[in-house]
């Protein structure tokens, strides 16, 4: 029992990051129907920005750890929200109207440019973050073994679900969330009706590289290394967990996220680590033979 | 107030616009008729910018606007019904209407949302519902609702009556008359229903193989025979 608690613990953690990375996929998804195959290197970027901010307020002598963690949190955001927002402006925007595969080629040279830029910068090496959230909370002790509740898990719970709440009030509530959804329903329309379409899509990429560099710095946090290549791996499964959701959907991406953090951490708990990646694209497989629109797509509605 | 002039649209190779021009004055109804591929539609997305013409020049209220992009055209004061009506199909009719009004100030919101639903009653009844589950008759009325919640000057019309029962056809042309006459709004309409259009309309025109072929005002390309016998004969 604490030990399958343990893994519903850790799973959900581990969801999250997955889930703030896959809504930037599923949002440009649903804009303008292209794979944004450069968002897993945005996120690597936003982890990047997030370890040197954090040496900058060490240099500065910066001690208070909320405030810094707030610090970090503005600066990582705002930073990577440029990177996302000069991606789409310099290697999308002109191809806008061009076939698909030529957009989908780009996004992938796009990913491997941004690569090669950090490793350029930064250097090959991983790079290591001493611990700056210890300790937690330890219930159900038994012998051998007690369920372990970190400050650092309960951080990046709490603040994805505040992130979430958010986020999901700003698209359906406010004007800036309706232009969104329309231009995802009808660009062209959305157009007619006065919405300067291209703004509204380099804000989709703005907001979903903000999220994204929430989860870099949660990423750092959680496993104190990074290097150039985490964006890889952790795109992959953030994708995956967008298409597992129902692509295009926001719900669908957060759910889809932690479904595959759950995944990952009961299949190394119970089965092999060396397997659980297998095990994700597996079950991914599964869900779209029965349900090729993912857990929650929308069907296409017919055009009248 | 709308004058366009020597204008060429082309989709990739296949011209579709071969040199039009046109003209709406202020308070007008204009028709514009002409069979199935003509370029009506072309005609009118040409005037929004999308495509953009590539040749001619299209004028509003003397400024040419024919390059600039959509959301500036529509921003001076003009709004499309476009063919198909185009609903947004996940939101529900109220926030329809409010995209319909994404560039007036707020303050005119309750206003025109009230002008509406008395023009279309039905529409304040299924304010909740969304938009793509509506009927083609309450998406019809809901196309040009949204279109008026932009305060146009100009509005362009594509086959407001196509797959609508006469009923509702004969309301969707009592609306646009009093659109018209009482809100001040000039009204460009694409129509293959020629009877009801031509005989609403103060001035016309017909369109053939992208270019226009005649023109006159209402009663007088109603009287005509070459339009009589192509687009009228049979039908009504
Ligand atoms: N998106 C498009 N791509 C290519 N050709 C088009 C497109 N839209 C219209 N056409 C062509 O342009 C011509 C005019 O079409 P359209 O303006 O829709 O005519 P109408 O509205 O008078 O029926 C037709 O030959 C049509 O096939
Ligand atoms: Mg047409």
């Amino acid at each position: 029992m604490g030990y399958f608690l343990q893994q519903l613990i850790n799973g959900l953690t581990l969801g999250m990051i997955y889930g703030l990375i896959a809504i930037g996929y599923t949002m440009v998804y649903g804009i303008i129907g292209m794979i944004n195959f450069a968002h897993g290197e945005i996120f690597m970027i936003s982890a990047f920005i997030s370890i040197i901010t954090f040496l900058v307020l060490g240099l500065l002598g910066m001690g208070w750890v909320p405030l810094a963690l707030v610090l970090i949190l503005v600066t990582t955001m705002l930073l990577t929200a440029v990177y996302g927002w000069a991606l789409e402006r310099v290697a999308y925007r002109p191809l806008r109207g061009s076939p698909r595969l030529a957009a989908l080629i780009t996004a992938i040279g796009m990913s491997i440019f941004l690569q090669n830029y950090v490793q350029l910068l930064q250097g090959a090496r991983i790079k290591p973050l001493q611990p700056v959230i210890s300790g937690g909370f330890r219930f159900l002790s038994e012998s051998d073994f007690s369920v372990n509740l970190s400050y650092l898990q309960i951080f990046i719970i709490v603040l994805t679900i505040c992130l979430m709440l958010g986020f999901t009030a700003l698209i359906n509530r406010t004007a800036l969330g309706r232009a969104q959804r329309a231009c995802e329903q009808d660009l062209g329309m959305a157009a007619l009706v006065g919405i300067d379409v291209d703004r509204t899509i380099s804000l989709t990429f703005v907001m979903g590289a903000a999220l994204a560099s929430v989860a870099g710095l949660m990423f750092l946090l959680n496993y104190g290394v990074i290097d150039f290549y985490i964006g890889f791996l952790a795109g992959i499964k953030a994708f995956t967990a967008a298409v597992l959701g129902g692509i295009g959907s926001l719900p669908g991406a957060m759910l889809g996220g932690l479904l595959i953090g759950l995944i990952e951490a009961f299949w190394s708990a119970y089965f092999t680590v060396e397997y659980k990646d297998v095990a994700v694209f597996s079950i991914m497989i599964l869900v779209l033979i029965f349900r090729p629109t993912g857990l929650l797509g929308k069907p296409d509605i017919e055009k009248v | 107030m709308l004058k366009v002039s020597g204008i060429h649209t082309f989709y990739g190779n296949i011209e579709a616009l071969r040199g039009v021009d046109i003209e709406v004055h202020a308070g007008e109804i204009v028709a514009l008729i002409g069979a199935n591929g003509a370029g009506k539609s072309t005609l009118l997305m040409t005037i929004c910018g999308k495509p953009q013409a590539a040749a001619g020049q299209i004028t509003f209220d003397g400024a040419d606007i024919s390059r600039l992009p959509t959301y500036q055209i529509v921003r001076r004061g003009i709004a499309q019904a476009p063919e198909g009506r185009r609903i947004f199909p996940y939101m529900t009719v109220m926030e329809n209407l409010q995209m319909g009004a994404s560039m007036t100030d707020p303050v005119h919101f309750e206003d025109d949302v009230e002008r509406v639903f008395t023009l279309y009653p039905i529409l304040k009844e299924r304010r909740h519902q969304r938009g793509g589950t509506l009927s083609g008759g309450e998406q019809q009325m809901l196309a040009i609702g949204r279109a008026l919640m932009s305060r146009p000057r100009l509005l362009l019309l594509d086959e407001p009556s196509l797959g609508l029962a006469p009923m509702l056809v004969k309301q969707i042309f009592r609306v646009i008359k009093e659109i018209n006459e009482q809100q001040d709004v000039t009204v460009f309409l694409v129509e293959q229903n020629a009877y009801h259009a031509l005989r609403l309309a103060h001035r016309g025109y017909v369109m053939a193989n992208g270019q226009i072929v005649m023109s006159g005002t209402g009663q007088e390309l109603l009287a005509n025979e070459e339009i009589r016998a192509a687009y009228l004969e049979g039908g009504h």
